[in-house]
């Protein structure tokens, strides 16, 4: 991959200051602060109800959740100002915990539309049909997905398994610059937990980063993190690095809890 | 929520691209309704004796019936009498010859809807038969159709043309007595399309008519016969619009269509009336009575509509399984935006040993508007082996808009098979952010999902105007993203 010789810069890919942001009038995040630099991997645990899934849903900019105060910087613009679509032409992608199914609508009509518009955006070329199917076929190999699974409308009754596999599908052919896997480790078998991870390992380069969102520390050690951190309560209140994840596996969240009331 | 939902509705804001007038001065009889306006529109049409003695006991008729109100719609009261019933391009007193005869501005009005007359633009493989207010004013390919025996041609020539024809099927699939609105049509219908196949014959091509109503104040009442004779095959696709007006005006047309031993009848609808503003303003009273009779063995009728347009719409295409192994099909999307309000359907009637139908129904609201599927499966005594499959989904864009089922079902024989499922769901506020979030903007992820329910019925489409059909729906459901 091309981009693999961009060497990582100083000024952070996101950062993340201050973020308060709530849904349906209650308040999730309270002030949470995050810098992920170009070609890291960060993992992101914690206990339920804690607000991962509500920073995921906020960074890929869904409506329903107000940012009520803070910025996240991506590369060199305000991400919270973009529109969701907008946010990924520019290389962010979201992987989502529980994706949704449009029946109807072909896998493969949905991938050659996505990329098209990220490329588009870029200022390429679409791509033709043959490029493009191509380009499919060999990310399809790397998933061990089927062919047919291209005609099948996007995600409608697929497997829970299978439709972590279609995000991962979709994260490969669309080369983010910024993934953010929300829980896609949750529901998979081992064997299943090992494609993904090995999709998303391909996916790993200097100029490339990754935030997982997952409780299980499981998944990192298929994926190894740079960093760990706990989000409790709306906020980040811990980090370290791999080893954090296997103590918070060994002793719970509630020591790390009283660390941060101390 | 509130906030994303104002974001749906602000996407399906539509924009009416064929609401032009064509300024062109026309034979407008004055508004009413009495026999000698009956008369009037029979002597312009230069018809027979059985023709005038039918309107005018279809007429009688129609004056001891009263207007039903059974469906799920609402409108003022309609004053037959401020109707005009016959209004027609004045260049065609002397019906033209051929398009170099047909008035310049006419072919421009085809020309701007992108149904091209003239010989070099013609839109290959269809032949068009295009109606304007109450006249044909061109078929096109007609040579080339009855070199294989097929007839097509306005409904007022094949009265000239083919009188033995119109006299026997003329009514036979629905009667004078029907309903109030076809009774109507039997008295006053001005033009339409007639299609014959006959036996063994394959029609070489797709046939379509394509509807314009230009002046205001008139009533549309065309009527279109097809007969597909023994091992027949046919496709026939109809168009409409209307230009924007304040006013309503009423379209009630009929159309029956008669399959004998062994033939397929394919009739497709892409209607797309003016709806009328966003406040509900003018729009077209579609009132139209559709059916189809499998009069032969193994004769297949298939309905295929795709409605977008009208401020209401009250139609049901229908099957009458006589023939032992027949088969009816209904595939159906009803688009309602704003005010609009459709209540549509199908009638499937199993009379023939192991008849077969078909039913796919996809109702889609947004704004303001109430959609409402209505359906009847009625399988006789004797239809031994009767099998019927219903599937009707909604899908609610908004939380404004009402979509409603009411399905009939009458089995009276009990070796009959029938099967309902209907769905509705709101047009996912989660489908839509899951095509942003993959770089899809708003308006494309809105008819990329819209598209996908309807797929099932496009696919039933002919070639040529499945694109058509997808773009109309585009445009029906397009609107300014926030």
């Amino acid at each position: 991959m091309s981009d693999t010789a961009i060497p990582p810069t100083v000024t952070p890919l996101l950062e993340v200051a201050g973020l308060h942001a709530r849904i349906k009038g209650r308040e999730v995040l309270k002030g949470l602060n995050l810098r992920v630099a170009r070609g890291e991997v960060h993992a992101i645990m914690g206990p339920n109800g804690s607000g991962k899934s509500t920073l995921s849903q906020v960074l890929a900019g869904r409506p329903e959740y107000e940012v009520t105060a803070g910025t996240v910087r991506y590369e060199d613009t305000d991400l919270l100002g973009l529109a969701p679509e907008d946010r990924a032409r520019r290389g962010f992608f979201l992987g989502f915990q529980y994706p949704v199914e449009i029946p109807g609508v072909n896998n493969v009509y949905l991938l050659k539309a996505a990329l098209n518009a990220k490329r588009k955006a870029g200022g390429l070329q679409e791509l033709d049909a043959f490029d493009f199917l191509n380009l499919v076929r060999d990310k399809m190999r790397v998933m061990k997905m089927d062919e047919s699974f291209l005609s099948r409308a996007v995600n409608e009754g697929f497997s829970g398994g299978e439709k972590k596999r279609n995000e991962i599908l979709q994260m490969l052919v669309l080369e983010p610059t910024l993934a953010v896997l929300d829980e896609t480790d949750s529901g998979l078998d081992i064997d299943a937990l090992k494609v993904v991870s090995d999709g998303v390992n391909t996916l790993r380069s200097a100029g490339r980063s990754i935030v997982l969102v997952t409780h299980y520390q499981r998944l990192l050690e298929h994926i190894v993190p740079d960093y760990v951190h706990v989000l409790a309560g709306g906020r980040i209140i811990k980090t370290g690095d791999r080893s954090l994840a296997l103590e918070l596996e060994r002793r719970g969240y509630d020591w790390v809890l009283e660390e941060a009331a101390a | 929520m509130s906030s994303s939902t104002q974001d749906l509705e602000s996407l399906v804001g539509q924009k009416y691209r064929h609401g032009f007038v064509t300024d062109i001065e026309a034979d407008t009889v004055a508004p009413g309704l009495n026999e000698d306006v009956i008369a009037f529109i029979s002597r312009k049409k230069g018809e027979p004796q059985f023709m005038l003695d039918w309107r005018l006991k279809a007429f009688r008729h129609w004056q001891t019936m009263r207007e039903p109100h059974w469906a799920h719609v609402a409108y003022p009261p309609i004053d037959y009498q401020a109707i005009s019933y016959y209004s027609a391009p004045k260049q065609n007193a002397n019906a033209p010859k051929s398009l170099d005869e047909v008035d310049p501005k006419l072919l421009e009005t085809y020309d701007k809807l992108g149904i091209p007359l003239h010989e070099r633009a013609r839109l290959a493989g269809v032949a068009v038969d295009a109606v304007f207010d109450s006249v044909s004013v061109a078929t096109t390919f007609k040579d080339r159709l009855a070199k294989a025996g097929v007839i097509f041609c306005s409904f007022s020539e094949a009265v000239q043309t083919h009188p033995e024809l119109i006299e026997r099927y003329l009514g036979t699939v629905v009667p004078i007595t029907d309903n109030y609105f076809a009774a109507l049509n039997s008295a006053v219908f001005t033009d339409g399309s007639f299609v014959y196949v006959p036996r063994g014959v394959r029609c070489p091509m797709e046939l379509s008519t394509y509807f314009r109503i230009n002046a205001a104040n008139t009533g549309q009442f065309e009527r279109t016969l097809i007969v597909a004779a023994e091992g027949a095959h046919v496709s026939y696709l109809e168009g409409c619009t209307a230009p924007k007006r304040d006013e309503n005006q009423l379209h009630a047309a009929v159309v029956e269509l008669v399959a004998l031993d062994d033939a397929y009848i394919k009739y497709s609808t892409v209607q797309n009336w003016y709806p009328g503003d966003e406040n509900g303003l003018g729009g077209i009273y579609n009132f139209v009575t559709k059916r189809g009779e499998c009069r032969g063995a193994r004769s297949h009728i298939s309905w295929t509509q795709v409605e977008t347009g009208s401020a209401i719409t009250w139609k049901y295409p229908s099957c009458v399984l006589l023939g032992d192994h027949s088969v009816g099909e209904f595939y159906s999307v009803a688009v309602t935006n704003h005010r609009q309000q459709a209540d549509t359907g199908t009638k499937m009637i199993h009379v023939g040993r192991n008849t077969k139908s078909s039913i796919v129904a996809k109702g889609i609201s947004a704004g303001h508007a109430q959609s409402s599927y209505r359906g009847m499966v009625s399988v006789l005594p004797g239809a031994e082996g009767a099998r019927n499959f219903t599937q009707c989904d909604s899908l609610l864009m908004g939380g404004n808009c009402g979509a409603h089922t009411f399905p009939y079902v009458e089995v009276r024989n009990p070796r009959a098979t029938v099967e309902h499922e209907a769905t509705t769901s709101r047009i996912g506020e989660d489908q839509l952010f899951y095509l942003r979030a993959r770089g899809i903007g708003a308006e494309d992820a809105v008819n990329m999902i819209v598209s996908g329910f309807c797929k099932a019925v496009f696919k039933e489409l002919p070639m040529e105007f499945a694109v058509e059909a997808q773009n109309l729906l585009a445009v029906s459901l397009e609107g300014a993203v926030g």
